[in-house]
């Protein structure tokens, strides 16, 4: 008997309460609907809500604790030396004997206590699920039959099930929110470890990163060294060529879509950027470190420039290409959102397209598209493929875009690929870095936010 | 629904008889054309993709003149207004044909630009529409895309100007740096005004400029526009009879997209000769 069998079963008792409580609604007031205080609808689906959701809480409460009760009760059928064994100990003594009983491999040779332990675990756990089985039927029919009893042409149905469905809806939401707070911790948590043994300053500060740490305490060298202005100095290069290469393509391209394009240009280039925004981002790492990194440095000898095989340079334009359709296509929706009203004015007054275009939409748009380019702006920043196939590694502080440096997503990756100490300095970076580009991104996008939402309110 | 025309110019002298015939139109009761026309609008054709929308139009605007264009809702007033200085160019799916030229010269002719034109045939829209810029620079964009200002000092006393005769000039001229979305409905659509007039155009086409506006601010507008039919040509399109009847001195009923009948507006509000232009002014229609 599978859990999810009981669910299904739950769900088909649940549509069972639905037409049931339906049908009574109706009989009460003999197929009247305008007797009744709600829709016949909303009795079934408050049916169907007494029917199943007790059951499924039951049911999720049931599995949760299922394990420690049974494991507690198989404990204390143990011989006393066994149950006197320090927890480490006994959780691995616990490990082999569920393992046993799923016939799955045990680590240590198997004995005659540890057989009946098994047994015991197993039938246990029939029992268990058996005991679910009938008790959480039996609660969803007892409830679903008591509810549908209980409706009356007066009950206030409608309002219980939007209340119902208000509450699932909050549910859902502040899961969602939870879970972003429970990373937000996590990665602050470790963070403190980190600068518990790397000072902020020198973290914020340090113009050297290095983070290759000693292993073993014999061994001589590499101390790590973990300034981190390298990294952002790094990040912020690419960027910046990023976004020189994507705003006034992007901008311009919307600005001829949303403006002059002709409905057939329009229906063809629309779906051609999409595909061009579905590109996986992998895939243009390795166009940037196989096509567009050689092509640069090989220009860069034509002309007589030293141009390195990992370039600022070509990392950021690929990113650029590919931060396009993301730019164009919401200042695409800002410019549409003007109202055609504003253009017609200026249109009246005899402006021509592009005096219109300068004047009136751009300015009008002008919030709205400085919000899009710091989404794209967050976007860039938290980008890792690409740089890593194409900017390199080594944390050069430069301002040449010619020259390999590395940003901030490249690092983390490579900290944390391999195998690694948990508590290290080095593992520890990592959510430290996490932890500053976090706040940078957070705030880039709440001020864009706050902007496009100001922009909004403008021709309410 | 035609030959009532023929029918009850019976009635004049026989030359003057003659005359009238030469000033009607196939389809239209009343004189559409006039001794001195500003615009001439002859077989105009409206289609919006497949649907048509203005069907054979042919209609004289005056110069010096209010000419009012009345008619139930969605029976191509816009549509016809918008066809003078060519807004429809900015609908895609819409095509106009036939012939409208403004003093002899053809607007729809394919070298005309449409830069000047519109600067000549200037438009005042239904809902307010100030672009989102100072109040100044509201009245100031039109005099500066069509370089009609020689130096700062020009450009302020056009400014000036426009507003007085708009009749905003004393509610705003502490505020001009002000944004022009920041005034009420009634003073942004005077704004409007101001901004259409300080190009100085020949004509203006009004649509329903009074539609949003409180009966003070509409009288106020109605005194503007009678103020300038000294020096421009204007056509609106109104939904209030009475309205029509104080500002214009000719009127057009429309009906579905065709013209039914244009006369002096004293004679169309009190003798309308059409059974349909008369069920509309009498409130039994629309
Ligand atoms: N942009 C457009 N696309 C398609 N059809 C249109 C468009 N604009 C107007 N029409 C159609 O053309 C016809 C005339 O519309 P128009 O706006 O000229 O009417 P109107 O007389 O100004 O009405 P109202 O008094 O309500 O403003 C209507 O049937 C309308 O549906
Ligand atoms: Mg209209």
């Amino acid at each position: 008997m599978h859990t999810s069998t009981l669910i299904i079963l739950l769900l088909g008792l649940m549509s069972l309460a639905y037409y049931f409580g339906r049908k009574r609604s109706l009989s009460i007031v003999g197929g009247k609907i305008r007797d009744l205080h709600s829709l016949p609808s909303y009795y079934g689906l408050q049916t169907a809500m007494w029917c199943g959701i007790p059951a499924l809480i039951l049911l999720s409460l049931w599995i949760s604790f299922e394990e420690t009760v049974v494991t507690g009760i198989v404990v204390e059928s143990l011989p006393q030396e066994l149950q006197s064994l320090p927890p480490e100990r006994l959780d691995l003594v616990l490990n082999d004997v569920r393992n046993l009983s799923k016939g799955d491999i045990v680590s240590s040779t198997v004995d005659q206590t540890m057989q009946q332990a098994a047994d015991h675990y197993s039938s246990l756990m029939d029992i268990s699920h058996m005991a679910l089985f009938v008790v959480a039927l039996s609660v969803a029919i007892l409830a679903g039959l008591w509810a549908r009893r209980t409706i009356t042409r007066e009950q206030r149905a409608r309002n219980r099930v939007e209340k119902a469905i208000n509450f699932f809806l909050l549910s859902s939401s502040t899961l969602a929110i939870f879970t972003t707070i429970g990373i937000v911790l996590s990665v602050l948590f470790e963070s403190m470890r980190f600068f518990q043994q790397i000072p902020v300053t020198e973290f914020l500060f340090g113009l050297e990163w290095s983070p290759q740490t000693a292993i073993r305490p014999d061994q001589v060298g590499s101390s790590g060294v973990f300034g981190s202005v390298p990294l952002f100095a790094g990040t912020m290069l690419i960027t910046l060529i990023a976004m020189i290469v994507a705003v006034p393509i992007g901008l311009m391209s919307a600005i001829y879509m949303a403006e002059y394009a002709g409905k057939r240009f329009r229906t063809l280039a629309k779906p051609v950027l999409e595909v061009l925004a579905g590109i996986p981002t992998v895939v243009y790492g390795f166009f940037a470190a196989l096509t567009v990194a050689p092509f640069f440095r090989d220009m860069g000898t034509n002309i007589g420039l030293t141009v390195s095989s990992e370039s600022a340079l070509a990392a950021g334009v690929v990113m650029g290409i590919m931060i396009i359709p993301f730019v164009s296509s919401l200042s695409d929706d800002v410019i549409n959102a003007v109202p055609q009203a504003m253009r017609d004015g200026a249109y009246g007054l005899g402006a021509t397209r592009s005096e219109t275009i300068r004047n009136v939409i751009i300015p009008a748009a002008l919030p709205g598209i400085v919000g899009g380019v710091l989404l794209a702006v967050s976007r860039a920043i938290g980008e890792t493929m690409i740089v890593v196939m194409a900017a390199g590694l080594s944390a050069n502080l430069s301002a040449n875009p010619l020259e390999a440096v590395t940003t901030v997503t490249v690092q983390i990756v490579t900290l944390l690929v391999g195998d690694q100490e948990f508590d290290s300095a080095k593992t520890l970076a990592a959510f430290a870095l996490a932890l500053v580009l976090f706040v940078i991104t957070l705030a880039l996008n709440m001020i864009a936010l706050h902007i496009v939402r100001k922009y909004r309110e403008q021709y309410e | 629904m035609n030959d009532t025309s023929t029918a009850k110019t019976g009635l004049q002298s026989e030359a003057g008889a003659a005359m009238k015939q030469n000033r009607t139109a196939e389809g239209t009761v009343g004189e559409v054309y006039v001794d001195d026309p500003r615009m001439t609008c002859r077989n105009v054709d409206v289609y919006y993709g497949e649907k048509q929308a203005i069907f054979d139009v042919s209609l004289d605007v005056g110069k010096n003149q209010v000419i009012s264009m009345i008619g139930p809702s969605g029976c191509g007033k816009s549509t016809f207004l918008r066809c003078l200085n060519r807004m429809n160019d900015t609908i895609d799916i819409c095509r106009v044909t036939g012939q409208i030229k403004m003093d002899g010269q053809d607007i729809y002719d394919g070298g005309l630009d449409v830069v000047p034109l519109r600067a000549s045939v200037g438009m005042v829209f239904q809902k307010p529409n100030p672009f989102p810029k100072s109040i100044y620079d509201n009245i100031a964009y039109g005099p500066r895309i069509h370089g009609l200002c020689d130096d700062k000092q020009h450009l302020d006393s056009i400014v000036e100007k426009s507003l007085q005769r708009a009749g905003l000039w004393e509610e705003v001229k502490d505020r001009l740096d002000q944004p022009g979305t920041g005034l009420s409905g009634g003073q942004q659509q005077r704004l409007c005004i101001a901004r259409a007039i300080a190009v100085s155009p020949e004509v203006i086409l009004m649509d329903e400029p009074c539609s949003a506006l409180d009966p003070i601010a509409t009288a106020k507008i109605e005194e503007l526009i009678d103020e300038l039919r000294e020096n421009f040509t204007i056509a609106i399109v109104t939904h209030s009879m009475q309205q029509a009847a104080r500002v214009s001195q000719r009127t057009a009923y429309f009906h579905l997209g065709k013209l039914i009948e244009v006369g002096e507006t004293d004679q169309i509000f009190t003798s309308p000769r059409h059974k349909l232009t008369e069920d509309y002014i009498t409130g039994r229609f629309g």
